[in-house]
């Protein structure tokens, strides 16, 4: 079963799966740096974890080190976590402003 | 393992009083503070007089070591106490004079606000004071000497409200450190010459080196510097009379029979380093007779009771430093225990005069007190005929002894301690005629509260006046036949001293001329006195009064003080404030304030990168990763 998931895997060429990691996670950065809605730049941080989740699993495979897959099921955990605190401040903010665009929240400076 | 058990407890009896009355100081009623703090120093005492029948021909001396206190490296210093004759001595009168003066303070404090705190600083004076004399090496003999040096600080400003007091106690305090400099450095220097601070190490090694080495004379002269400090002599004696800002019985205890005596106590304990150094016992001799001297001429011109026996325990003193500087080691040791009995019978006197006339001080306002103190009365006479050495008081003996030892070793010294004892007998007298004798100078409503002293502040008096009467007697000289127990007694502590100086020898027939001479001026002197301030009522003048020169100025005490201030003080604060002037506000100011000011104007500079606009936090975020990242791939 590991086995035929890992040649399933191994079935694409390795450069495909850098490409398409590279392009999320630029669409990620992308994201995250243009778009004013924090719902939006959050969804973009999860797509730049999910970029190099993808790219950690290609590699394990065609390494056969299965190191990087336990990385990546830490990523998870931790992404998991990191959304239901981010959530709850979205919520607040949203809450506090009627809003969830983040230039709204300038009040921090000198 | 009892004589541990004694030896360790004697310090700890008032010790424990110390924390027992310090810690729980506002839950204890005064009658239990009281009993608390005179039981403890009865059991030190107790304990004391145990040893002292303990220790027979076959135990000279009794160490105990406790436990190690220091060790670093070839460095090791014990908590070990150390029981020989000179220390059992000392125990005794600190616990004995010690204890009469706590039940004495029961009397003379009752009724003070710091009832409680006074009787915390006495029980940890009388911890402190063992401690300097039962250690058995210089550490811890150093750390009792700081002691008392601070329980005498506390003790003197002890009424703290009063500025003048506060001052004394600071000029106390000041003027012994001084002293302790001296001693500290003497320390130092032993440990670097013998290699260890242990008495018996240092005295062993010590008596195999040569008499008049430089080394053995600067160390003697830095430990003398110390006791100059602590024992008040010439040129650091002028912090005593001050010290009368304290309590009455805080002048006999610390002030007179105790801890002005470290002094002494520390150069016979170190006898033999000191007989092997001819140069600074000659100028122990020279301070100690000019001390005796200077102290007594100022005495009589003084108006202050307090003032005058101060100015006489200074002059005492100088006189137990004479006997020092001639290796008349136990006749200094025998006139200190004299003097203890008798000058703190005079103090106490004193202070019951003091409470009978509502604090008045001042010898002019008194007079005619005899008939209504007849208790403080007899027993002030009984101090007086003491230290003025009239026989058969303790005085007599001590007193005598010196002048014979100094008459056999240096007539000119011999020639100044006899008229300083003239002067004494004068002073004394002349306070004495002042105070008891004549009609009552008081205003009336002082004159109508005269009273005679409670029961716990006489019996104190009376048990003194004994001693005074016969604490001569343990030193009876050999011309009456008397053995000198006392000499008898300390052998063992100065015999390593012993065999290096011969002792003077006078004979008997010219002994007992010395003594008929001493006594029969001393005789001629009280007659004048008597005559002046009796028969003829003479008064010191009033305030304000030009006087002669000569008056004057011992009127001003030489206007020592005045020159301290003016060679000493001054210059020092000049001194500070131009220090204050340059190097702390030109220097170190500056450094601080502009490191101060460089930080503020980056701070205000670097905030302006805070514009609150999270967008461009994000932004510059991934830019910094973006360039640390081609950072670590292309450097």
């Amino acid at each position: 079963m590991n086995d035929s998931v890992s040649q399933a895997i191994q079935g694409v060429p390795l450069n495909y799966y850098i490409w398409l990691s590279t392009a999320l996670f630029v669409i990620g950065v992308l994201g995250v740096l243009y778009r004013r809605n924090a719902i939006i730049i959050f969804m973009c941080i999860e797509l730049m974890l999910n970029a190099v989740n993808l790219l950690m699993v290609a590699f394990s495979a065609y390494h056969g080190d299965g190191a990087g897959q336990v990385f990546v099921f830490f990523i998870m955990a931790v992404a998991a976590a990191e959304v239901a605190v981010g959530l709850a401040i979205l919520i607040v903010i949203h809450y506090n402003t009627r809003s969830t665009d983040i230039n709204v929240l300038n009040k921090l400076k000198w | 393992m009892v004589m541990d058990l004694i030896v360790g407890l004697i310090p700890l009896a008032p010790l424990s009083g110390f924390l027992l009355i310090a810690l729980l100081n506002k839950q204890l009623r005064h009658w239990l503070v009281a009993l608390i703090a005179c039981s403890a120093v009865l059991v030190s005492f107790v304990l004391t007089v145990v040893l002292f029948f303990a220790m027979g021909e076959d135990l000279p001396s009794f160490n105990y070591t406790a436990f190690e206190w220091i060790t670093a490296g070839n460095f090791s210093v014990s908590y070990s106490l150390l029981a020989d004759p000179l220390s059992v001595l000392m125990m005794l009168i600190i616990t004995g004079v010690g204890f009469l003066i706590h039940v004495y303070s029961a009397g003379y404090m009752h009724g003070d606000d710091g009832f409680n705190r006074f009787f915390a600083y006495l029980n940890l004076f009388i911890f402190f004071m063992l401690l300097l004399v039962m250690g058995s090496n210089y550490l811890l003999m150093f750390v009792g000497w700081e002691g008392v040096g601070l329980c005498s600080y506390l003790l003197i400003g002890f009424w703290f409200k009063n500025t003048e007091y506060n001052n004394a106690a600071k000029k106390a305090f000041i003027m012994n450190r001084i002293g302790d400099v001296g001693l500290i450095l003497g320390v130092i220097m032993i440990f670097i010459q013998f290699g260890s601070l242990s008495y018996p190490d240092v005295f062993q090694q010590a008596s195999e080196m040569t008499a008049g080495s430089t080394v053995l004379t600067t160390i003697t002269i830095l430990l003398f510097i110390g006791a100059i400090g602590k024992s008040a002599q010439i040129p650091l004696y002028t912090w005593l009379p001050d010290a009368m800002a304290g309590p009455t019985p805080v002048s006999a205890l610390i002030h007179a029979a105790t801890m002005v005596t470290a002094g002494v106590y520390m150069v016979a304990r170190n006898n033999i380093l000191y007989s092997l150094s001819p140069f600074t016992l000659d100028l122990i001799v020279i301070i100690g007779v000019a001390t005796a001297l200077l102290a007594a001429t100022i005495a009589v011109a003084q108006n202050d009771i307090k003032k005058v026996l101060a100015y006489s325990t200074v002059s005492q003193l100088g006189l137990m430093f004479l006997a020092l500087g001639l290796g008349a080691y136990t006749s200094g040791i025998f006139h200190m225990t004299t003097h203890a009995f008798f000058k703190a019978l005079l103090f106490l006197g004193a202070g019951s005069v003091i409470h009978g006339m509502s604090g008045e001080q001042d010898i002019r306002n008194m007079g005619g007190l005899r008939k209504y103190l007849p208790i403080t009365f007899i027993t002030f006479l009984i101090g007086t005929l003491a230290i003025s050495g009239l026989p058969p008081f303790a005085g007599f003996f001590s007193k005598d002894e010196i002048l014979a030892n100094a008459f056999a070793g240096n007539k000119i010294a011999w020639g100044l301690a006899f008229l300083a004892s003239l002067l004494t007998a004068f002073y004394m007298f002349r306070l004495f005629f002042l105070t008891f004798s004549g009609s009552v100078r008081a205003n009336e409503t002082v004159k109508h509260h005269i009273h005679e002293s409670p029961s716990t502040m006489t019996v104190p008096l009376v048990v003194l006046a004994f001693l005074s009467v016969t604490g001569g007697f343990i030193g009876i000289p050999a011309v009456f036949g008397g053995g000198h127990a006392l000499n008898e007694f300390l052998s063992p502590v100065f015999a390593g001293s012993a065999q290096l100086q011969e002792p003077h020898h006078l004979s008997h027939t010219a002994e007992l001329m010395l003594m008929g001479v001493v006594v029969g001026v001393t005789l001629i002197v009280i007659w004048l006195a008597h005559n002046l301030y009796v028969k003829r009522k003479r008064l010191p003048a009033p305030d304000g009064v030009s006087l002669g020169t000569f008056h004057r100025l011992i009127y001003n005490k030489y206007y020592v003080d005045e020159t301290y201030d003016r060679a000493i003080v001054r210059p020092m604060n000049f001194t500070s404030k131009a220090v204050d002037a340059v190097v702390e506000r030109l220097l170190i100011d500056r450094i601080v304030n502009s490191t101060g000011r460089v930080v503020t104007w980056g701070g205000r500079t670097l905030r302006h990168l805070q514009t609150g606009n999270t967008g461009f936090y994000i932004f510059a975020m991934v830019v910094s990763i973006i360039v640390l990242l081609m950072v670590k791939t292309f450097v």
